[in-house]
């Protein structure tokens, strides 16, 4: 039996109000009115695609071993990196082991979620691989006041696939692949470009994606009765989404419902997200449909198993939804996205140059948190150095590695620094104990000065350390989010 | 078998310039500044100086790297210059330098000098290190100033001795405070208008919980020594000599940064090289004996922290001692007589040569408006880096009795 071993989802904190755009911008564009209910996820300013790639990996693997993955798929159209496997930095997060490890980024269309997904479980039928993880990210850039922005959310979920301790097994696949273009992105463009919404409407969604589910369901010699759940994404309103379950004679109560009112369209990574949302809600012998949109439309079949009621615990779509904050200020999100021209000040000019033959040597410490451990005297300490750092210790050479970023930290200092530049002032950092031993300094994100206290509770995130503008290049590092 | 540097080098001269926003000079010509008042006060001719040492933290920003600038801008007659950098102690081991040199006996007379030209940046508050802090400094490095480096020993202290957040801000307002109060006498310090503790306790924060009145100033200044043997000062005809009676540094090694213990509410550094400047200058009771200090003020927490790792206030006890006036200038042992960096601002090359020239004129009668009644032992303290990981200097200068 090949099918999904595990699931998990990230979707970033803030959610900004729609209404906060319509009352800052509806004067320019009165015509967004109509897709101003509700709210979207929006990234906070140090997360992006892959930050919430490696959080929904993260929140995948928990209870399961990393050690024993064989290979990573990532699937966004928003990636930092063109040239630079963005699958190779989220690999290096996750600690996964460097030997013997297959990694691919899956790019260029919003249907990549899906590809990765199947190509996974291609590997794993193969007997090539038994466990690949396949996580799927979009922080789609838009441009202010205009309905891309209003529609789009920011998100991620992850999926590993095997043959042991199977939760949804996999049934049968059917895709359809064309070169229809409801929108593109070139290669050098910030922003989407989209056609006619109601062009995309009737030649794209509501053709192409029954296509490839009465494909799916012929494959695996079911109709739609036989479903409990059907997953497509569509990113037009609610009433666009449902027309498309006519075709297909789904009844209104098996759509999975798109979350298009606390989330919005994660892009590539929508499909998956649904999913994960499904999946906390199914029971086993539940048949779900899994379906996306982008040049064509991949549509999976799976089937839960008992498994799904052992899987440890995790957040998932709704661990993560629950753990909101709204955000009412768009001028927020502007800045956040880069749509308005903010003078930083002279400060904000150092240059962020990073050596990259350093970053080669450090990568284990600054993507994956991981330190050391002397085996002379069993001290934990952050980060691996070859002294160790016990004053009665000091022995030479003796750490073995010792990964921090699940290990849970208390504070011991903290401060909100006006000075330090920042696009979300004050600057919070502090000192992290972390359980076991080790510490370290360590930037908090997530969190609000009033509310940080010495002895609280802290959960490490991978987020963007650092842009350095000239160059082009984004720095990645943990920061602690403090838990209240 | 070593018996330390106790009264073996004497102060022959010093030299400070005024120190501030001199946007008329660069750190060149504070140098000349400084060092025409040092020579004079020495008494001697500047071909008689045979080795040299010039602190500077930022060359990059201010006056360029190696010593040549010190050589260059003095006129120097071609003799071993040596630059020295370690944070805001720069000043203190350029005296160092110069102290070794001559009681080693390798060299009769030298100058210690220290500069720093920090209001070339364009902007407030104390230069990005950018990628220049090593390899690590953007991948790893928290986003952190120096006001918020230090900030966070307010949450160490106030948890570790269950002092509220309202009492550490009252403490700190009064240190600042004192310290105005004392620079207004002080006609080469930048800032020269007293304060009051309520105006302190509102101004705006800089990095919780310090505002702005808790931060000193970046300024410009330069101050020198010249020192020599106390035999060959006194053949020169010098009669009130002071020496140097203790002379230490500590560094930190990864303890505070990086081991379990340490818990944010003082410096580990100061505490252990104080010890050892009161052991080798033989100061048995620090609270009785020392007379006055300048400590490393650059944020009014750090000289409350300090009072304590200085073995003067008793752990936990430094805000009773403080709000009791005890470190007042009327005070039992009086901080920051001059002003401190608070009104001086910290040009950090020059920073501990300044402190070590307010406790030389002390020791001498000469400190005007400032001067306490019958000072014996003055003390000195830097601190460069920032609480979990730090440089720490302590000088000990006296009258020399022998």
């Amino acid at each position: 039996m090949v099918g999904i071993t595990a699931y998990g989802a990230y979707i970033p904190k803030r959610r900004l109000n729609r209404m906060a755009i319509i009352q800052s911008m509806g004067w320019l564009a009165p015509a967004l009115m109509t897709a101003a209910a509700g709210e979207r996820s929006m990234c906070n300013w140090d997360e992006d695609a892959l930050t919430m790639a490696v959080a929904a990996a993260r929140d995948c693997m928990t209870g399961m071993d990393k050690s024993a993955v064989n290979a990573a798929y990532l699937a966004s159209t928003s990636l930092p990196f063109k040239e630079r496997q963005n699958c190779g930095i989220l690999s290096t997060a996750l600690s996964l082991p460097e030997e013997g490890l297959v990694t691919a980024d899956f790019t260029a269309s919003l249907k990549s979620g899906t590809t990765a997904l199947l190509t996974a479980i291609d590997a794993v039928q193969g007997e090539g691989k038994d466990s690949v993880l396949v996580t799927a990210s979009d922080a789609r850039q838009t441009k202010a006041a205009w309905f891309f922005e209003m529609w789009y959310g920011d998100g991620a979920a992850s999926l590993l696939l095997g043959k042991d301790n199977v939760i949804a097994e996999f049934k049968g696949a059917y895709s359809v692949s064309c070169d229809f273009v409801g929108a593109y992105r070139g290669a050098f463009a910030k922003y989407d470009y989209g056609w006619e919404e109601r062009w995309i409407r009737e030649q794209g969604f509501t053709k192409i994606i029954p296509a490839a589910i009465n494909g799916a369901l012929e494959k695996c010699g079911l109709s739609m009765d036989d479903v409990s759940k059907v997953v497509y994404p569509c990113h037009l309103s609610p009433r666009v989404h449902q027309s498309i379950a006519k075709p297909l004679k789904i009844a209104p109560d098996k759509i999975q419902d798109n979350m298009a009112d606390v989330l919005g369209d994660t892009g590539a990574a929508h499909p998956l997200v649904m999913f994960v949302a499904a999946l906390q809600d199914a029971n086993p012998g539940d048949k779900i449909v899994v379906a996306s949109f982008g040049q064509g439309c991949d549509a999976l079949v799976f089937e839960v198993t008992d498994n799904i009621k052992k899987l440890p615990a995790r957040n998932g779509v709704k661990g993560a939804l629950a753990n909101r904050k709204e955000e009412a200020q768009y001028s927020k999100f502007q800045k956040f996205r880069d749509l308005v021209n903010v003078e930083m000040g002279i400060r904000a000019e150092a240059n962020k140059q990073t050596a990259l033959s350093a970053m080669w040597r450090y990568r284990k410490q600054v993507l994956g948190l991981t330190g050391g451990k002397c085996t002379t005297c069993g001290t934990i300490q952050y980060p691996k150095s070859r002294m160790c750092v016990n004053p009665d210790c000091n022995a030479v050479d003796t750490q073995e590695e010792h990964v921090f970023a699940d290990k849970t930290g208390t504070i011991k200092s903290y401060t909100g620094d006006m000075l330090a530049v920042s696009v979300d002032p004050p600057a919070v950092y502090g000192l992290v104990q972390f359980e076991g031993g080790g510490r370290a300094l360590f930037d908090f994100t997530d969190c609000e000065l009033g509310e940080v206290k010495v002895g609280q509770p802290v959960k490490m995130s991978f987020r963007m350390k650092y842009y350095d503008e000239p160059r082009d290049f984004h720095g990645y590092y943990w920061k602690a989010v403090p838990q209240t | 078998m070593a018996t330390g540097i106790r009264d073996k080098v004497a102060i022959l001269g010093m030299g400070c310039s005024k120190f501030g926003e001199r946007w008329d000079m660069g750190g060149e010509d504070l140098l000349v500044e400084a060092f025409q008042e040092c020579i004079e006060d020495a008494g001697i001719e500047k071909n008689e100086i045979q080795a040299a040492w010039l602190g500077t933290c930022f060359p990059e920003i201010s006056v360029g790297q190696s010593a040549l600038p010190l050589s260059m801008s003095l006129r120097l007659p071609n003799i071993p210059v040596t630059r020295v950098e370690n944070f805001c102690a720069s000043g203190t081991e350029s005296f160092r330098g110069a102290v070794y040199a001559v009681a080693s006996g390798a060299y009769d007379i030298c100058l210690a000098a220290g500069v720093e030209k920090l209001k070339d940046t364009g902007y407030g508050g104390l230069p990005e290190f950018g990628a220049n802090a090593g390899p690590r400094a953007w991948m790893t490095g928290v986003n952190m100033t120096a006001p918020g480096s230090f900030a966070q020993l307010a949450s160490g202290y106030g948890a570790k001795h269950k002092v509220s957040d309202e009492e550490i801000k009252r403490a700190l307002a009064h240190i600042s405070a004192k310290s105005h109060a004392n620079g207004v006498k002080n006609p080469k310090a930048h800032l020269r208008k007293a304060v009051s503790e309520e105006q302190i306790m509102a101004a705006p924060i800089i990095a919780h919980p310090l505002g702005l009145f808790d931060c000193c100033g970046v300024s410009d200044g330069s101050a020198c020594a010249i020192v020599t043997t106390p035999e060959i000062a006194k053949s020169l005809g010098k009669t009130d000599l002071i020496s140097v009676k203790g002379l230490q540094l500590s560094l930190s090694n990864g303890y505070e940064m990086g081991y379990n213990e340490w818990e944010v509410d003082h410096f580990v550094t100061t505490s252990k090289a104080s010890t050892k400047a009161y052991e080798e200058a033989g100061i048995k009771n620090p609270r009785e004996e020392v007379s006055m200090m300048e400590v490393h003020d650059c944020f009014s927490i750090t000289e409350m922290v300090t009072m304590e790792d200085l073995h003067i206030s008793p752990r936990g006890g430094a805000i009773k001692d403080i709000m009791d006036g005890f470190y007042d200038a009327d005070g039992g042992v009086p901080c920051q007589i001059d002003g401190g960096l608070k009104c001086f601002g910290h040009p950090i090359g020059a920073s501990g040569l300044r402190m070590l020239y307010e406790m030389y004129l002390q020791l001498l009668g000469r400190a005007g408006d400032r001067q306490l009644k019958d000072p014996r032992i003055g003390l000195t303290h830097n601190l460069g880096g920032f609480p979990f990981m730090n440089v720490c200097s302590v000088a000990i200068i006296g009258r020399y009795e022998k």
